[in-house]
């Protein structure tokens, strides 16, 4: 089976009059499943966000490339969804509309947007809030209209960034659950960056550990905890395992340098 | 205790007992306006530098009214500012938008922009005479390149200003430069041209007055320069009075049409 995303000897340098200044991502090599959720975790400067906005078109590699179902990635493009950590609500249009967004860009017609954004606001759980302006939201429900905007365009792919951070630690712990169950109703191949050890290892059927300066892949762990996942299995001895492991993996370059 | 009540009643209140709805800020503000008049009054009747006492302004704003002739000022006046005004928005926004999302029209006319920015429009007007004769059109062109040059500089910042993670979302959803910039440039730089309009407003309407003191038949600047060749002190503050109710209700237009237009925006 050929993997969903490929990263392919991806590099990326920011260069300050033609030296190289700063190596952000050195010689990234990590295929991804279909329908695989995998997280990626890593100090800041360890390329995380880098590699990501690379598969999402957003930022040219130096060199190396991305594959997407064996197609080199050259621009960002609906079937790979990007959620960001600061949800990027479009704040004149309401829930419905910002779900819509995408649905219009692709030439659907009012009732199939209706459909479709209707669907996905009730799996977020916004239906009693379509019509709200996201200035009325909360930072969790902004988020999930995110999600749900990012999912109703059909992609193959969600690159997550962080979309969690700004969370206070319970919301964050609910979205866990309800992506997680959105996962399992929609499969999706699911990047999903983080900093958070205990998010990475909940969620991900593989952790990706990267390393700073250069940003390099340093480890990957792999989850071997059924889905779906409980809250009891976050209080279990093989999660709390894993953690560690995950955990001494982050932090084993930083002890080292 | 009275700290507490002031917390229960409005927490804009620092400390201070006083009712801030915004029916007793008009009943404050109404009380400060008669207070003022009424200064006005007191001043006057002891005969300081000569000023007309309210009651003979009052009457001099009747008899105006009644010939129509403080009608036709005003209109006249107003005419200029809105075909100006309406001429540099439109133009303003436009250019304002190319200026930010091309760097190339950018370098082109931002030169030309913070130039003539630097020179008050009035002082433009002895040129404008010269080249344009004494009819409208001197009046209209000045109006034009004040409200024209406030706007422009406010519809770029705009578009300059904004957010680049919301430009990369519209992307990853699909849309085009076309799609981006209808869909989101200009929704998202709308506050930033409102606060244009409602400066390049302002500015026309301190222009006219003062084009028409130079050079006009008509108008309230007019009305107050002929009133000044026969020392009627009156005449001049009813002008005076017009000019300022004029401005404060087109201002006040203009800010209610923002606040229906960017009713998203969250705001401290």
């Amino acid at each position: 089976m050929t993997p969903k995303i490929s990263f392919r000897d991806v590099r990326k340098t920011f260069d300050i009059a033609g030296r190289t200044a700063f190596t952000a991502l050195e010689g990234l090599n990590l295929d991804i499943d279909d329908g695989e959720f995998i997280t990626v975790v890593g100090p800041s400067g360890c390329g995380k966000s880098t590699a990501m906005n690379i598969a999402a078109g957003l930022t040219a590699p130096s060199s190396g490339q991305v594959l997407v179902d064996d197609a080199v990635v050259a621009g960002p493009g609906p079937e790979r969804g990007v959620i960001f950590q600061q949800y990027a609500l479009f704040p004149w249009l309401t829930v419905r509309q910002n779900v819509e967004f995408g649905l219009k860009i692709a030439g659907h017609n009012r009732d199939e947007r209706r459909r479709i954004s209707d669907h996905f606001i009730a799996l977020v759980g916004l239906t009693d809030f379509a019509n709200s302006l996201p200035k009325t939201l909360s930072g969790g429900m902004k988020q999930r209209c995110a999600i749900a905007r990012a999912y109703a365009v059909n992609p193959k792919i969600l690159l997550m960034d962080e979309p969690f951070g700004a969370l206070d630690a319970l919301t964050r712990v609910q979205l866990q659950d309800q992506l997680l169950a959105m996962w399992s109703k929609e499969r999706r191949t699911v990047m999903f960056i983080t900093h958070d050890v205990d998010e990475a290892v909940y969620l991900a059927s593989r952790v990706v550990v990267m390393a700073a300066r250069p940003g390099r892949l340093y480890k990957i762990v792999n989850v071997d905890l059924p889905y779906p996942r409980t809250e009891d299995m976050r209080l279990s001895s093989e999660f709390s395992e894993l953690r560690n492991e995950v955990w001494r993996a982050v932090y084993h370059p930083a002890a080292a340098a | 205790m009275a700290v507490m009540e002031s917390e229960n009643t409005s927490d804009k209140a620092r400390g201070i007992p006083l009712p801030t709805g915004p029916l007793a800020m008009l009943g404050i503000n109404i009380v400060a306006v008669v207070f003022g008049i009424s200064m006005w009054a007191l001043v006057t009747s002891y005969g300081v530098v000569g000023l007309p006492t309210p009651l003979a302004v009052a009457r001099q704003a009747v008899i105006q009214a009644q010939s129509g002739l403080l009608w036709s000022d005003a209109l006249a006046s107003l005419g200029r500012v809105f075909t100006g005004f309406a001429l540099g928005i439109l133009v303003a926004i436009p250019v304002g938008f190319l200026m930010g999302w091309y760097k190339i029209a950018r370098a082109i006319i931002e030169p030309y922009v913070q130039f003539f920015r630097t020179i008050p429009p009035l002082a433009i007007i002895p040129l404008a005479i010269v080249t344009m004769g004494i009819d409208e059109t001197p009046k209209i062109f000045v109006i034009f390149l004040a409200s024209f040059l406030s706007s422009v500089v406010a519809t770029y910042q705009g578009v300059i200003s904004v957010d680049r993670t919301m430009i990369n979302a519209a992307r990853v959803l699909g849309a085009n430069d076309f799609t981006i910039f209808r869909r989101v440039i200009v929704p998202a730089s709308l506050p930033y041209i409102m606060v244009g309009v409602r400066i390049g407003l302002g500015s026309s309407w301190s222009t006219v007055v003062a084009a028409e003191l130079i050079a006009a038949q008509s108008g309230l600047g007019f009305r107050m320069q002929q009133a000044q060749l026969y020392y009627d002190l009156a005449t001049i503050f009813v002008s005076l009075i017009s000019i300022g109710i004029l401005g404060l209700i087109m201002d006040r237009i203009v800010m209610a049409i923002d606040s229906v237009l960017t009713a998203w925006q969250e705001k401290l």
